[in-house]
């Protein structure tokens, strides 16, 4: 049910795009109103997401420790999962950001009748993640082509090992194909699995319609479409030159992408898709983990806080200690 | 009380298939077997903890304070400027589901709200629904709920039902700690007075006595003497140890369970001939305390504050008595504190200047990695010890023993300390076969009894979250011929010999300490017959 809603809502704006920049011809509300709000509410709002978070405090040093501490010189430490300096704490946060080292460790606890749990090996969301992060990158990189003049080497590059199946004309990148299969694996399991789908929301599914709207979108402008990419640059480079002009038969599908786009931008910074400023500030993970060699400071204060003093521990049981020879410090 | 189960019964009613109704929709049910009896007020009054009243928690009116709502808005307010952690792991979580079948109590329970991304949701459905723009213009639609009596109740259910073993925050893509959103929710629902006696108790004990059992000064001495003349029986020698000594090197601080009850009991005589035997051979001079005399910490479980309070005891009793330096005995949520909040909380007021970076005089080593907080694990100093070669240890004496070694939590996820102790064991046993990987060390699964769920009345939640680790236990008991399970935490020790009785009947737990206490032969000492538990040595039984 919250998947269908999310693929309606999906549809629905797919259908704005269509109807407005095609039927209604507001070619430049959707080419450069809606696009531009979209681009300043994503970096203000990452932005001041990141900032929020900033602002409140850490007060104790809580790292979760997966593996050997920093104790005796003969010990070996494990200095990235129980990191006790900076460089460590560094390595640790790009194993995490990088290659999802978390997820890595994924198991799965099965009950078997004879009594015993056991735990089944369980990489394919560590992949399918890895998968989807990674193509998603490299399909934003690739799209820079569309956003300079010259086009970086380093862009072109990418774009030329991307293509390297030459099978069809305009030549297939690898990573659409690679996206498109780990978005819908993505949206397989939180359908298949019978707790994945129990603690799914409505908000997980949307954002990998929208994506996958996107990747669809766009797959269909380049191999079906083929919208004219030249047209197509002249309208991108007068974004980023604040130049605008509207460029003639670019086609309505182009509209529908940037407005997905568009639409993603703006959801970003409301919604879970922040975990990719999040996850730098989890202090589970960045904090150096030697809590006992440096002491952490906790910015605010206990108030008025009550204390059980020795002298009142003292004079309740000082008789009894006296008796027993504990020494005190006020004779009876 | 609710009547447990049998073993087979229980592990074949588990049930991993959610109901087909959205969790929204499914209310609460507290059932019994599975929560705790609500904190005595007394207890609560003790320490000045609000809205203390008798209440229960199968009753329809839990007798809030009028304003409550407002009272739990004003406090998730503030933590989120707090607390970091509270507000991103609010903000970021993406239902990946990689945590969901990660802890014990999902795995043994099967309950769909014991998977901790839906234990976390429970509080972060109110969290949208009152501090974010989308969840106050969708609602239901955006993941968001009002609060209600309802919920509050599935709250406290919940909250009550993880141990904050940290287990499920190793395994999340961001480090969302869900030990952390329990330890907000648990401070949040402590503002209306709704903790549990379990824990509400022992903490009004140990503001007062020092201790959680509520042990007085004179008991206290009474019970370390009681170990005394039995270590005299076993081996001949007596041990002197000080209490509230000033001007001691060393000042010792263990969990009073201990003290308390077996098996940690024979722990406490491990530590007890250790201490007489470094004395002895090197003149260490070693205090214990009866006003700082609760390592453990249920403040923990009851809000920061409250931590605070109780932790304060250790270094102001270690100014008092002008010790150098701390080591602290075998306990788990205790080691959290010391290792991850003592020096914050209290370093800067009560640390006294005197005390001096950890180094022990016997090796000569400095424990670097304890500069600031001037505190070491009795495990760093043992294996430290044993290194030096400064130990004579004769392992026959636990030839009986096959070992196999419980991770406790907070040790692994907020510490790290996994060698040391099997540095000792490997000097200590013959015999050791360490449990699977995925149930050991970073992965390791909690007792099922942590963070103040030991009370008798929830015993058929603790059988069922500590099902992962008695599996894993069997396993290496079947295969293997493990028939000990040893553990460096007090609350393991009184928490697994009932989950191993249940589970798996013929493996038994002791402290690590225990077997160096069985292995150490002090100078002079008699030919020891039995161990510390008064069971005939291997070889020694009766002609
Ligand atoms: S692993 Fe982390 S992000 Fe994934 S569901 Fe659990 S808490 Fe959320
Ligand atoms: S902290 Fe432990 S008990 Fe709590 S939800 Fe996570 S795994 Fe479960």
């Amino acid at each position: 049910m919250k998947a269908l809603y999310s693929l309606f809502l999906v549809f629905a704006l797919a259908a704005i795009a269509l109807v407005g920049a095609g039927a209604l011809g507001m070619e430049r509300t959707f080419g450069l109103y809606i696009p531009f709000l979209a681009a300043a509410v994503f970096v203000v709002g990452f932005c001041w997401r990141v900032v929020q978070w900033g602002k409140s405090a850490v007060p104790f040093c809580i790292p979760t420790t997966c593996g050997q501490q920093e104790s005796l010189p003969w010990i070996k430490q494990s200095t990235i999962e129980n990191p006790s300096t900076t460089t460590g704490v560094v390595l640790r946060m790009l194993l995490e950001v990088l290659l999802f080292r978390s997820l890595f460790r994924n198991n799965q606890p099965q009950l078997y009748s004879d009594g015993r749990v056991r735990y089944a090996s369980s990489k394919w969301l560590w992949l399918g993640a890895l998968a989807f992060h990674y193509s998603f990158l490299i399909i934003f990189l690739r799209h820079m082509r569309f956003f300079t003049e010259p086009v970086p080497a380093l862009i072109r590059g990418i774009e030329s090992v991307d293509s390297m199946l030459q099978i069809a004309a305009p030549t297939l990148y690898l990573t659409d194909l690679v996206f498109i299969a780990a978005v819908t694996y993505l949206f397989l399991r939180r359908v298949v699995v019978p707790n994945i789908r129990y603690i799914s929301q409505v908000q997980d599914y949307f954002p990998l319609f929208l994506i996958l709207g996107i990747g669809l979108s766009g797959i269909f402008m380049r191999y079906f479409a083929k919208v004219d990419i030249m047209a197509v640059k002249e309208l991108t480079m007068g974004l980023v030159t604040f130049s605008w002009k509207a460029p003639q038969g670019i086609g309505a599908i182009f509209y529908v992408h940037l407005f997905l786009v568009s639409v993603l931008l703006i959801y970003f910074p409301l919604s879970k898709l922040m975990h990719m400023g999040g996850v730098f500030l989890s202090p589970t993970r960045n904090m150096n983990c030697a809590s006992r060699k440096f002491r952490h400071i906790n910015p605010w204060k206990f108030e008025n806080v009550h204390y059980h003093t020795y002298e009142e521990y003292e004079d309740e049981f000082r008789e009894k200690m006296v008796e027993k020879g504990i020494p005190v410090e006020k004779p009876l | 009380m609710s009547t447990l189960p049998r073993p087979e019964e229980l592990y074949a009613k588990i049930n991993h298939t959610p109901p087909k109704a959205d969790w929204m929709d499914v209310p609460v049910d507290i059932k019994p077997g599975r929560y705790c009896y609500a904190a005595n007020p007394d207890s609560l009054n003790y320490v000045g903890l609000p809205h203390a009243r008798k209440w229960n928690p199968l009753d329809e009116d839990w007798k809030l304070p009028e304003n409550w709502k407002e009272i739990i808005f004003n406090g998730i307010r503030e933590r989120l400027d707090k607390y970091r952690s509270f507000k991103v792991f609010m903000d970021i979580c993406v239902r990946c589901g990689a945590c969901a079948d990660k802890c014990h109590f999902f795995i043994g329970s099967g309950d769909p709200k014991n998977m901790p991304v839906l234990r976390a949701e429970l509080i972060r459905s109110v969290y949208r629904g009152e501090f974010t723009t989308f969840g106050k213009l969708l609602g239901k639609f955006a993941g968001a709920r009002p609060l209600t009596e309802e919920v509050l109740k599935e709250w406290w259910y919940y909250l009550f039902q993880c141990s904050e073993c940290r287990r499920c925050s190793v395994f999340c893509p961001y480090g969302i700690d869900t030990a952390e959103i329990t330890i907000m929710g648990r401070e949040l629902i402590n503002l209306l007075g709704l903790n549990i006696d379990w824990i509400a108790t022992p903490v009004a004990n140990c503001y007062r006595t020092g201790n959680h059992l509520g042990i007085q000064p004179h008991a206290f001495f009474d019970m370390i003497d009681f170990f005394c003349d039995d270590i005299e029986d076993i081996t001949g020698i007596r041990p002197e140890p000080q209490f509230n000594k000033k001007g001691a090197d060393i000042l010792f601080v263990t969990p009073s369970g201990d003290v308390f009850a077996d098996p940690g009991t024979y722990t406490c005589m491990g530590y007890l001939i250790l201490f007489e035997y470094l004395k002895r051979e090197y003149g260490l001079d070693v205090t214990w305390s009866t006003y700082a005399s609760e390592g453990g910490n249920f403040g923990f479980f009851t809000s920061h504050e409250t931590m605070k309070r109780l932790n304060s005891k250790i270094y102001m009793e270690a100014a008092r008595l002008g010790v150098k330096w701390i080591i602290g005995g075998e306990c788990g949520h205790m080691w959290r504190v010391l290792h991850q909040y003592m020096d914050t909380l209290n370093g800067p007021e009560f640390q006294s200047s005197n005390m001096t970076v950890p180094k022990n005089p016997i090796t000569g080593t400095v424990f670097q990695h304890a500069a600031s907080t001037k505190m070491i694990h009795i495990t760093e100093f043992t294996a430290d010890l044993i290194k030096h070669g400064k130990l004579n240890l004769d392992k026959s004496r636990n030839a009986g023993i096959h070992l196999t070694w419980h991770d406790s939590c907070n040790t692994s996820r907020g510490m790290g300390l996994f060698e040391e102790p099997r540095y000792i064991i490997r000097h200590v046993v013959d015999k050791f076969t360490d449990m699977p990987p995925g149930t050991i060390r970073e992965e390791t699964f909690c007792c099922g009894g942590g963070a103040g769920l030991n009370a008798g009345e929830c015993e058929e939640l603790r059988m069922m979250g500590g099902l992962p680790r008695a599996s894993a236990v069997k396993y290496v008991h079947e295969k293997y011929g493990v028939n000990m399970l040893g553990c460096v935490c007090a609350i393991d020790r009184a928490v697994l010999p009932g989950t191993m009785k249940y589970w798996v009947p013929e493996v038994t737990v002791c402290g690590l300490h225990e077997l160096v206490g069985n292995a150490l032969v002090i100078p002079g000492e008699k030919e020891r017959e039995v161990n510390l538990r008064g069971e005939d040595l291997p070889g020694k039984e009766d002609e």
